[in-house]
This record gives structure tokens, sequence and C-alpha cells, in this order.
């Protein structure tokens, strides 16, 4: 038996850190992870938030009927800001989505080793994320009973989609991520519901599990398949997750409103969304690997390495806003630079000075590593930064659509109870799913960890030191 | 893990319509599938699947609870055409997205699809009724969502999933096929499968157990 590494957070470059500590036979790590799913009771923790996320989702639930029932005047979306917290919502959950998918596809591509630990849950939070963000365009529509008119499907008034609009782009654009993210996760998840379904103890179980296992069996002929179709998954996802904020973006920037109309938007917008949805990843894998105990596998290197992201790509949207308003100014255009002033110190100015503090300067801590390393530094942080992001969008959307050329139509927007409510519901359905998802489902992806310890390079033998060339970065 | 040679009748999910007997592990009643071969580690399964193709057999598999680097190579496993179908799955929603919004934004024409549809001249701010460059997008999506949804479909079918009932599956050793073990099934319709002989074989390769697997 070989000394296992407990601390994984050093820099030595002449050797690999290893990713999974504590763990040194693969038959540990699925006992560990499986039985999370096979224990009979979850931890009290889990009932608690469980309970409270039901009681936000069900808030949703009753919001939107009241909202169907009563129609859109509900909302303080008023004239001029007719894109209200909805739209907002919308894009703020889209962005949410896009941290899993970069983990799942662009960093498989990328070769970085440490994404396996965190990439089954982060591609779920993704689609959950999305199921949220889909609900609000949805349900913002008015006349909610000719919702299929988005979709080109033949009816009796031969009446198509415009397919030259932005907002028809984000019909497909959404769908697809949703479509794709979805058979991602899923395949992913195949051989580790064929490990539940070979554990299953109860005849429920093995057929449940079984069925959704689709018979696998860890055939390597099926291996060889799966690992190709999984590397053109990953290869399709990535140009697909700077796609689809790029989309949302274009709502935007192809509207003529000062303030939007800016072609910085797609990178701005898929930065943001990355750097937004890495902090939801943190915020909630920091609960989860505290909760079940997975400290072995979403390990301080983990951590450590998303904080660095997360600087990265805050530090990307801080360069955003400050090119921004450059460009405001130097376009000469005084609607474009009235825009970006008023923003800053007009009577949206508290939302903006909680942005740009929330989203730029607050990660600046990540630079110590001190910071990095402390988890409750970076649950907090996380946090702010989830909130800077949602008044990101709110900034975006309501400063300019509330003050634009003409002085007689400007207003000011006040959410009404039912926005506020509809907000906290769709986090309380974005949590219900999380929780069933991490009791039923494995929530890390066993076999991708086997695949990444040392002990699965069956060259390990040959010469060179286990671990030398299959653990990773 | 019970330990087979001292228990019983393994109780495996097909034991329940199986009578009462008590078998040995690996004990075959109805027809032989093949012989079953466990190995420990990712090293010695690859030395063995080396062997296996060297000895001539056509009509076998391995099972790893992980891809393990290199073993579908000592296999001999031929390059799958999985990325050219997803090609022309992907090709197929690009011609998709283009018809589709020409069709439908850029013509007037009638046609049948399941019913009759006709295509509508979609005049927007003056803008030519057909210019590539705003369809794009939607070009794009479904191009990347045919291209998926063909990969997983093309994926399963290839290899033959969903397959629920396998004779692998009833074996009680090969369950941890999906945990810490490795397996090596050579199948009994091979030319070469003697089961005798066979059998030695997979011993001689350092098998820790050798079962055989009833169909």
């Amino acid at each position: 038996m070989t000394t296992l590494v407990i601390d994984n957070t050093f820099d030595d470059p002449t050797r690999r850190a290893p990713l999974v500590l504590g763990h040194d036979r693969f038959g540990t790590v699925t006992e560990k992870i499986c039985s999370i799913s096979e224990a009979r009771r979850p931890p009290r923790a889990w009932y608690i938030a469980f309970a409270i996320s039901l009681a936000f989702a069900s808030i949703f639930g009753v919001m939107i009927l009241y909202l169907f029932a009563t129609g859109v005047g509900v909302w303080g979306n008023q004239n001029p800001v007719m894109w209200g917290f909805p739209i907002v919502n919308f894009v703020f959950w889209i962005g949410i989505g896009h941290a899993g998918t970069l983990i799942s596809a662009i960093l498989f591509l990328f070769r970085q080793k440490w994404r396996t630990a965190i990439n089954r849950f982060a591609e779920a939070m993704t689609i959950f994320a999305v199921i949220c963000a889909g609900t609000f365009p949805g349900i913002h529509l008015g006349r909610v009973w000719v919702s299929y008119w988005i979709f080109p499907i033949p009816n009796q008034m031969e009446m198509w989609p415009q397919f030259r609009s932005p907002l028809l782009w984000d019909v497909f654009a959404v769908g697809t991520y949703f479509t794709v993210s979805l058979l991602f996760w899923y395949v992913g998840m195949l051989p580790d519901l064929a490990t539940l379904r070979d554990r299953a103890r109860t005849k429920v179980r093995a057929m449940a599990y079984g069925i959704f296992a689709l018979g696998w069996r860890g055939s390597v002929r099926h291996w060889h398949r799966y690992e190709r179709a999984y590397l053109i998954l990953a290869a399709l996802a990535t140009p697909l997750v700077l796609s689809v904020h790029s989309v949302v973006s274009f709502d935007f920037a192809v509207a003529q409103v000062p303030g939007w109309h800016t072609t910085i938007f797609p990178p701005y917008f898929v930065a943001g969304a990355i750097f937004s949805g890495f902090a939801m990843v943190m915020t909630l894998a920091i609960p989860a690997r505290q909760l079940w105990g997975l400290r072995d596998f979403i390990t301080m290197r983990h951590l450590e390495n998303m904080n660095k992201i997360i600087l990265v790509t805050g530090s990307m949207v801080g360069y955003a806003y400050l090119m921004e308003f450059f460009t405001a100014w130097y376009s000469g255009s005084i609607y474009e630079w009235f825009a970006f002033a008023n923003r800053a110190f007009g009577p949206y100015a508290w939302a903006y000075w909680i942005m740009v503090s929330c989203n730029v300067v607050i990660p600046q801590i990540f630079w110590f590593q001190w910071a990095r390393r402390k988890i409750a530094v970076m649950f907090i942080v996380c946090l702010l930064v989830n909130l800077g992001m949602w008044f990101e969008r709110f900034v975006i959307i309501v400063t300019s659509l509330a003050q634009d050329y003409l002085p007689s139509s400007w207003g000011y927007f006040t959410p009404t109870w039912v926005d506020l409510l509809t907000l906290a519901g769709s986090f309380g359905l974005f949590m219900t799913l999380f929780l069933l998802f991490c009791r039923y489902l494995p929530i890390i992806a066993m076999a991708e960890v086997k695949h990444i310890m040392p002990q699965a390079n069956p060259h390990g033998h040959a010469g060179h030191e286990p671990g030398e060339s299959e653990a990773g970065r | 893990m019970n330990d087979p040679t001292t228990t019983a009748a393994p109780t495996d999910r097909s034991s329940a319509a199986q009578p009462a007997i008590p078998r040995e592990p690996g004990e075959v009643i109805g027809k032989l599938y093949g012989l079953l071969a466990e190995f420990e580690t990712p090293a010695a399964i690859m030395v063995a699947a080396h062997r296996v193709r060297e000895a001539g057999y056509k009509w076998w598999d391995c099972h790893t609870p992980f891809p393990v680097h290199g073993l579908d190579k000592a296999m001999g496993i031929r390059p799958t055409i999985l990325p050219w179908l997803v090609m022309g799955a992907g090709l197929t929603g690009a011609v998709t997205g283009v018809v589709l919004q020409w069709y439908t934004n850029a013509t007037n024409l009638d046609a049948w699809l399941i019913v009759p549809i006709t295509g509508y001249d979609f005049l927007v701010s003056g803008k030519p009724m057909w210019s590539l460059p705003a369809n794009i997008p939607v070009i794009f999506e479904l191009t990347v969502l045919f291209s998926a949804i063909g990969c997983v479909t093309m994926m399963l079918l290839l290899s033959k999933l969903p397959w629920l009932y396998h004779p692998c599956l009833k074996n009680e050793r090969f369950l941890r096929a999906s945990d810490d073990r490795f397996f090596i099934v050579i199948e009994a319709r091979d030319p070469l499968f003697y089961r005798r002989k066979s059998q030695e074989f997979l011993k001689s390769l350092g098998a820790t157990a050798v079962e055989a697997l009833e169909a």
C-alpha cells in the first residue's frame, strides 16, 4: 500500500498533483459515491433544504397560475420598461448553465482532468438552470395559449415564425442547448447508472436503474465507441455554449436602444455567463462536499482551480464594463454616452454599484492564496457574485429601457410582489431538482474519477512511477 | 462481497425463476454462453487481452469499469465509423436549417408535409427575402442538434444497446465489472472455443477466477 497524499494544493511542476485523495482502490471510490444514493435516509440537512426548496417551488407554481389567470399586469413591467424581471431572470439563469457545459466540454477538450469530480453535478446544474431559464420567456409571452407560434409548426393560419428575429434564434439556441446538455449528461451517466444497477439490493432499484442504464456492461467494444461519442459531444457542445449566450446577447445588441446596441455584447455575455455559472457551481459544491463528505474527490485543489477561473472571468467582465464606457465616450454619440453615464450616476446607480462591487471588486480577493483556500471566504464571495451577476442583467435591461431617446417617455421600474416571489420561486424549483438529483443519482462521475486515478494506468508497472502519466493537473 | 467458494448458490436476480437446486458458482444448467475470466488490475487485463487476441479468438470481449487506456488497441478493435455518421447527421441538420428558413420565409410555394403547407414571403423592413447572414444562427443550432442526437443514437445502435438482458449480467461475479474488476469473456460460438482448453488458457493468463456463463 502506498502512502496516500492528503494535501494536493502544492505547486511543484516536477510532480503531478493527485486528484483523488485517500483512495488507492477503485472499490472504495464506488462504495463512497454510491453510498450517497443508497443510504436509507439522506442527512437531516437534506430534508430541511428539500422542504424549504419545495415550498418555494410551490410558490413558483402558484405565481405562474396567478399570472395566467390574471395577465402580465401583475408584474412591474410597464411602459417604457417592458422587459422587466422575466427577461432579467431568463438571462441570469441561462448564464448559470454555462459553467456546466464549460466544465464538461471545454475542460474535457483541454484535458483538464480535475473536471471529473465536478462535471456531473455541474451538468445537472446546467439542466436545471436551463429549465428555470426556459420558463421565463414562456410565461412572458402574455398569451401563453398560443406559445406554440414560436415553433415552425404547420397550422391552419398558414403562419410561420419570422426567422430573422433574434428572439426566434433564442428559441432554437436554448432548445438545442437544453437537448445537447441533457444528452451529454445522460451519456456520461450511463456507466454509473450501471454501477448502481449492479449494486442494487431491491428489485425496484435494480429495475429503475437497469432501465436507464440501457444494459450497459462495460464492454470495451462499447467503451471504444462511447469515448469517441463523448469526444464528439464535447466538440459539439463547445461552440454551442459560446453560441447560446451570444444569441441571447443578440436580443439586445440587434436592437437600437442605447446601451444595448454594442458589438462587445456576445463575448461579454459569454464571459459573464461562465463567471456566474462557476460561482453557482461553488455555491452548490461547497455544501454538498461538506454534507456528504466528498472532500476526497472535490479537493481543495479543485476549489482553488475554480476560484482562479472566477478571478479570471470576473476580471474579463470588469474589463468589459470599462470598455463599454470607453466605447460610449469614444463613439461621440450623445445617446450612448448618456446611457452609460446614467447607469453609473443616474437613478439606478445603486444597482450599478452593487454590480461593480460584487462582480469586479470582491473577486479580486482571489489574488491571495489564503482566500482561494478558505471555504468560508470562497462561499461568501460566490454568493455575492451570484447577486452581482443578477444585478448585471438588471442594469443592462432596466436602465437602458427606462431612459432612452425621448425624455417624455422616461420611467422608473419598480417590481411587484409577484415579480419578487416568482424570482424566489425559480430558486426553489432549481434547488428542488438539484436536491432530488443528489438523492437519487450518482453525483460524481465514478467511471471518470477511476479513470484518472494513478492505478488506472495499465502501463503503471512499466518503468515510471504510478501516477506520473495519468494523474492530471 | 461474499466469497463465492464458501456460499451456496449465488443469489443473483435470475435465481427467482430457477429451481432451488444448490449450484456451484459458474455451474451451467442451460446452454453455455461462454467463459468469464476475472482480473484484478488494468495491467493484468492488458497483458491477457494481448494473448487472447494472439491466440486467434474472434468472439470475445473485455469488460471494465472505466475505459482502460489502450485496451481497445490491444484487442484489435478497428476505429469506429461513428464520426462519419455524425457528420452525415450534422449535414442533414444544416440542410434542414437552410430549407426550413428559405421555404417558410422566402417563398410562397405550396407543398405537402403531412398537411398541406404554404411558404410565406416575409417582408421585413424592405430587406431581401433571402439573405443568409440572418439565417446562420438557426442553421448552426440545427447542425449541432442533429449531430448530437445522431451521435448518441448511433453510438447506442452500433453497440446494440439498449439490451437489458444479457448472459453476463446474470453472473454474480460479473457485477463487479462496473465496480473494480476487469473481465474477459470468450463466447462459446467462437470457432476456437473448447470448454476445457479455453478454460485452461484463461487460467494461464493469470485470471483470479474463471467461470462458465449460462446463456
